[in-house]
């Protein structure tokens, strides 16, 4: 049997993965979106390794609630994405920075 | 197989609120645009009316239910009332400017009402699984509200930063929560909080626990907006159209509280010497960036920005205290707090109009000139800020100092003193633009008849409150 250490080392890398990409990519939006799913689903992992070994169901719930949600910020994220895309024709982080100070 | 109903009575409040919000949503879909004033009225009458059935519903003694995710207690009737009622003023602040500007549309009310939704459940969460479901909530209507004003380029940056950086911050909460499962076995927090006595016996654990810890302290801090996860908040107010910018700083603050209150304190108590040692980062950072900072910004959406981060630090030094006292002297700021800000961002809407933005603070120069009584309100308010006696924002500072002078922390006190010193500056510059400047702008000021008293007992709350201040301060020790 896989040890419970497996799963939380992928999980961890997992959500390593996701905030480097985030602080690194400054290129495109859609990445980070990206990302930013990646990082709930390291969550998941977390939470369905716990709750076998734990042999406690809550933890199982509890991931069904974050795909949902995750579905729903995904949906508002790129909605969000095609508004900056009309209003300034690029998606490109970079060019994300009319305002300063 | 019995199947067992949950006690339906401590939720009817938050019931109300959502099923309201969803019949508003059909509703106004059949409304004429100058019929628009009856989704308004709904939504006002349904946070009046969820203020009455939380206070008609109130017990002195805590009621939990669905199986042990979900508590009505004084603190959460208490919190709850305040973010329906600020919620109201806001939408009251935010309809004429709304009005003129072709945005008075059905989904800002929609989508304010699942927020303060979203808040009544953060504040009630009683396990991690409510606490986080509130908090999307909260968070995905508020990202769509910054970005409701689709042809502003501004609003759609702005709201493409929020939700890059809420997101991190909800993830990050997230995995420190699903690590607090791992270690304790519960979602619940009373369970969560006998799950870590177990757990600091043994080593390996402890050191899990202050790295589940840190996580919580990072999604608590972005939500709060304490530096250094305070990035979002000058973008969000300066790009955001401001009866957003309003609603985003009044009362999301209270739920940011009151997780922080459930969590920290109800669930993680056994490790308060290691959140303590946190908040004390966050808070003497706070304090230091949002004073500092906000001297430098002619934008009054960006002062207020890094105003509240200041204010946000007083909220975590009375936290990071770790007692009732300490508990008691944050949750008055931060009602203070949401009062104050709901009555800046007024102000900015009261001197905006069609085509005009009042967001510079060249744009308060000479007010006293263009009318006298709303330059006192602005004066009040920007006392209160800044703390003068007799103003309630005084004797907010006042009773967070106590609590952390009677933890031992002279020289946290001395340094939060020297820093609002330096941030009555900012505060008192608009003063003195308001009464020694000579008017850039001689438009003669556009508030409707409700705006305008309310507005002003806005701002003469500062001062009653001042004078009263056992008032709300009874109240806020009672229920901690």
């Amino acid at each position: 049997m896989i040890p419970l250490s497996h799963y939380l080392v992928l999980g961890a890398i997992l959500f390593a993965l996701s905030v480097t990409g985030i602080f690194l990519n400054r290129k495109n939006l859609i990445i980070l979106l990206m990302c930013v799913e990646l990082m709930l689903l390291a969550v998941n992992m977390n939470f369905v390794a716990f709750s076998h070994y734990l042999g406690d169901l809550v933890g199982q719930v509890f991931v069904f609630f974050i795909l949902t949600v995750a579905a729903a910020e995904a949906a508002i994220g790129l909605a969000i994405l095609v508004l900056v895309f009309r209003n300034r024709e690029t998606i490109n982080v970079q060019d994300l920075d009319e305002m300063k100070g | 197989m019995n199947l067992h109903l949950p006690d339906f009575a401590p939720v009817l409040p938050e019931l109300t609120v959502m099923l309201m919000a969803c019949a508003i949503l059909v509703i106004d879909l059949f409304l004429p645009q100058e019929r628009r004033h009856i989704t308004y009225g709904l939504t006002q009458f349904t946070l009046l009316g969820g203020v009455a059935l939380i206070l008609v519903l109130a017990t002195p003694d805590p009621r939990i239910t669905f199986g042990g995710s979900y508590v009505a207690d004084p603190l959460s009737d208490l919190l709850k009332s305040a973010v329906l009622l600020i919620s109201a003023v806001v939408f009251l602040y935010a309809r004429p400017y709304l009005q003129a500007r072709e945005l008075y549309k059905g989904e800002f009310y929609v989508l304010g009402l699942f927020g303060v939704l979203g808040m009544m459940v953060m504040i009630s969460a009683h396990s991690l699984l409510t606490l986080y479901l509130g908090l999307e909530l909260l968070a995905l209507s508020l990202y769509a509200l910054v970005a409701f004003n689709r042809d502003a380029s501004a609003a759609s940056e702005s709201a493409m930063k929020y939700f890059v950086l809420g997101s991190i911050a909800s993830g990050m909460l997230l995995y420190g929560m699903s690590l607090l499962y791992g270690i304790t076995g519960s979602l619940n927090l009373t369970g969560v909080a006998a799950g870590i006595v177990a757990g600091l016996t043994s080593p390996d654990l402890n050191l899990a626990l202050v790295f589940a810890l840190a996580f919580v302290v990072v999604g608590i801090g972005f939500k709060l907006g304490a530096v250094p996860f305070h990035m979002w908040i000058p973008d969000v107010y300066h790009g955001a159209p401001t009866p957003v910018a309003l609603f985003i700083s009044a009362a999301p603050k209270i739920a940011g509280f009151a997780i922080a209150i459930r969590l920290l304190v109800d669930g993680l108590a056994p490790l308060q010497e290691s959140w303590s040692g946190m908040l004390l980062v966050l808070a003497v950072l706070s304090l230091a960036i949002g004073n500092v900072v906000a001297i430098a910004q002619t934008n009054i959406k960006r002062m207020f920005a890094y105003s509240t981060i200041a204010h946000i630090g007083f909220v975590v030094m009375g936290l990071m205290v770790g007692n009732e006292q300490g508990y008691a002297a944050g949750m008055f700021y931060v009602l203070v707090y949401a009062l104050m800000s709901a009555g800046g961002f007024g102000m900015i809407m009261l001197l905006s109009r069609k085509g005009f933005e009042a967001d510079n603070l060249e744009d308060f120069k000479g007010l006293n000139d263009r009318s006298p009584w709303f330059a006192f309100v602005m004066l009040l308010l920007m006392f209160s800020m800044a703390g003068i006696p007799p103003t309630v924002g005084f004797y907010a500072k006042l009773a967070v100092l106590q609590s952390v002078i009677q933890a031992d922390l002279i020289w946290l006190a001395l340094f939060a003193v020297i820093l609002s010193v330096i941030g009555a500056f900012y505060y008192l510059r608009v003063v003195k633009f308001m009464y020694f400047d000579k008017p850039v702008d001689d438009a003669p000021l556009t508030g409707s008849g409700d705006f305008n008293v309310v507005l002003s007992l806005n701002g003469l709350a500062m001062i009653a409150l001042g004078l009263f201040p056992g008032v709300l301060m009874s109240l806020t020790a009672a229920v901690r």
